[in-house]
């Protein structure tokens, strides 16, 4: 398998505070993958290096071996990004936002792609309403949708499922389970650990900037003894 | 699947277009509203001066036409741009742009062009709404458009540097209102500054929006307070300057990548 993410000894620190204290870790082609940590743990950190929004003071990190900094270009186009915090634009309505976003990406007549994932996110009859009008779930997957426009091979979701109702949750991971299916590689965080646990095949815990487990998920509960992913974060961050 | 140039491309005119949609959509306030407010000046100044004051041989009223024409072209360049960046910083939509391979280049071409267009588009309809109330020349067509678009150039270009050093609305407001207004309002919108004392004529030539407006309004009559070449290689100069500078905060990442 080749190496979707290349992560090499990242550091960044904000004035005192460090963020990421040598951070190094692969994730391969086709893995589900999660990252999970506390609060303050460094997780939106790493994923906003990755995504060249935040840039780290050492340290270098890669997307199917394109440099984040020196080669962007290609390693953004094959990244797909659903941030944490719900944010849209007010302007626009469902398909005119995908429809931007495509072509961001260097994509015109992109419809039959945005027609398809607004049908798996169930957004269908929602694409002619203005953002505005979306309730918080359906704001959430339209996040999802602008970071597949471009069909990219890699998928970083940064809390896709919070505030969100079981039904969406539940369609989301199968339309996610699909896109892993079909070699996609996923990377997830999330506060949810139970999902993390029912999906991630392998699993990096950060604390504090610092990467203290990476395993299987297998591995990581028969490690620590844990009757559950929760048992294991518990101790690990206990210790 | 586009090539590397092509997606470039598409990037960028998504960005523009996307730029020019935002403003359209709200015409009434980004259009119609400083269509308005330059038509009140007009009445009310044409009305306690008109008679009394004549510039360049022109009578006032058609000498403040192309004034606040410009002025306007000038100030909703400067707002497209900056209001549209401080919206979505403050609202977090900016990773939207953020987020896809877009050079800063193309950033920055599709923000100044888009609030270049909503400047032109205010001046136009500026002049369709005033030019009923004077007689108008128009000496010099190609004048009037290169001071149009290298003023809104620099204006649309200020937006973008107060767009993303600002962090809150009222920082911008006071950029627009102790940086922005004062010079295109001290800048020969009402006045000829041969009118001023020496010490304020020779101050308004440190104001490059002096430059905008004199160019401009000698497009419409053949004369103006300083030469016209003179006053283009200063707007010409300056947009090359604060363009440079501009770009060179676009590709450090100021304020936008941490």
């Amino acid at each position: 398998m080749a190496v979707a993410v290349s992560i090499v000894d990242v550091v960044k620190h904000f004035g005192a505070l460090r963020a990421l204290a040598g951070v190094s870790l692969a994730i391969e082609e086709g893995e589900f993958f999660g990252l999970l940590g506390p609060n303050g743990a460094g997780k939106t950190t790493l994923i906003s290096c990755l995504a060249g929004l935040v840039r780290p003071d050492s340290g270098t990190l890669s997307v199917l071996g394109h440099d984040v900094v020196t080669d962007y270009r290609e390693a953004r186009r094959r990244l797909g990004i659903v941030p944490q915090e719900l944010v849209f634009d007010p302007f626009f309505t469902v398909r005119e936002t995908l429809r931007i976003q495509s072509g961001y990406f260097g994509l015109r007549r992109n419809d039959d792609w945005i027609d398809e994932i607004l049908a798996n996110l169930d957004l269908t009859d929602k694409a002619d309403t203005n953002m505005r009008r979306l309730s918080g779930g359906m704001k959430r997957r339209v996040l999802v949708a602008q970071a597949l426009v471009h069909k990219p091979p890699v998928i970083v979701l940064d809390e896709p499922t919070a505030g969100v109702d079981v039904e969406l949750r539940q369609g989301l991971w199968h339309f996610v389970r699909r896109l892993n299916g079909e070699g996609h590689t996923i990377i997830l965080t999330t506060h949810y650990l139970e999902e993390a646990e029912a999906l991630c095949g392998r699993i990096a815990l950060l604390k504090q900037g610092k990467l203290v487990a990476l395993d299987t998920t297998a591995n990581l509960m028969a490690r620590h003894a844990g009757d559950s992913l929760e048992d294991v974060f518990v101790r690990v961050m206990r210790g | 699947m586009a090539r590397a140039p092509a997606r470039q491309l598409i990037g960028f005119w998504t960005l523009f277009s996307k730029e020019v949609l935002r403003f359209w959509k709200v015409g009434f306030q980004t259009i119609a509203a400083p269509v308005l407010t330059a038509l009140l000046y007009l009445l009310i100044f044409s009305h306690v001066l008109e008679g009394r004051v004549q510039v360049h041989g022109v009578v006032y009223t058609a000498f403040l036409i192309p004034g606040l024409v410009m002025m306007q072209v000038l100030q909703n360049a400067f707002a497209n741009s900056s209001s549209s960046l401080i919206q979505s910083k403050v609202t977090g939509s900016i990773v939207f742009v953020l987020l896809p391979p877009i050079s800063h280049t193309a950033f920055f071409l599709a923000y100044v062009l888009a609030a270049v267009v909503r400047g032109l588009a205010v001046g136009v309809c500026v002049l369709a709404v005033t030019a009923w109330f004077a007689p108008l020349r128009v000496e010099a067509p190609g004048w009037i458009l290169a001071f149009a678009l290298f003023g809104g150039g620099i204006l649309a270009t200020l937006g973008v540097i107060a767009g993303i050093w600002a962090e809150k609305f009222d920082q911008l407001a006071a950029f627009q209102n102790f940086l922005v207004m004062p010079l295109t309002m001290l800048s020969g919108v009402f006045y000829s500054i041969h009118s001023l004392p020496p010490f304020w004529q020779g101050l308004s030539h440190y104001n490059p929006v002096f430059y905008m407006i004199d160019g401009f309004r000698y497009g419409f009559f053949g004369v103006s307070d300083v030469s016209p070449l003179v006053s283009l290689a200063v707007v010409v100069g300056c947009f090359a300057a604060v363009s440079l500078f501009t770009l060179g905060l676009l590709k450090r990442g100021w304020k936008l990548r941490h």
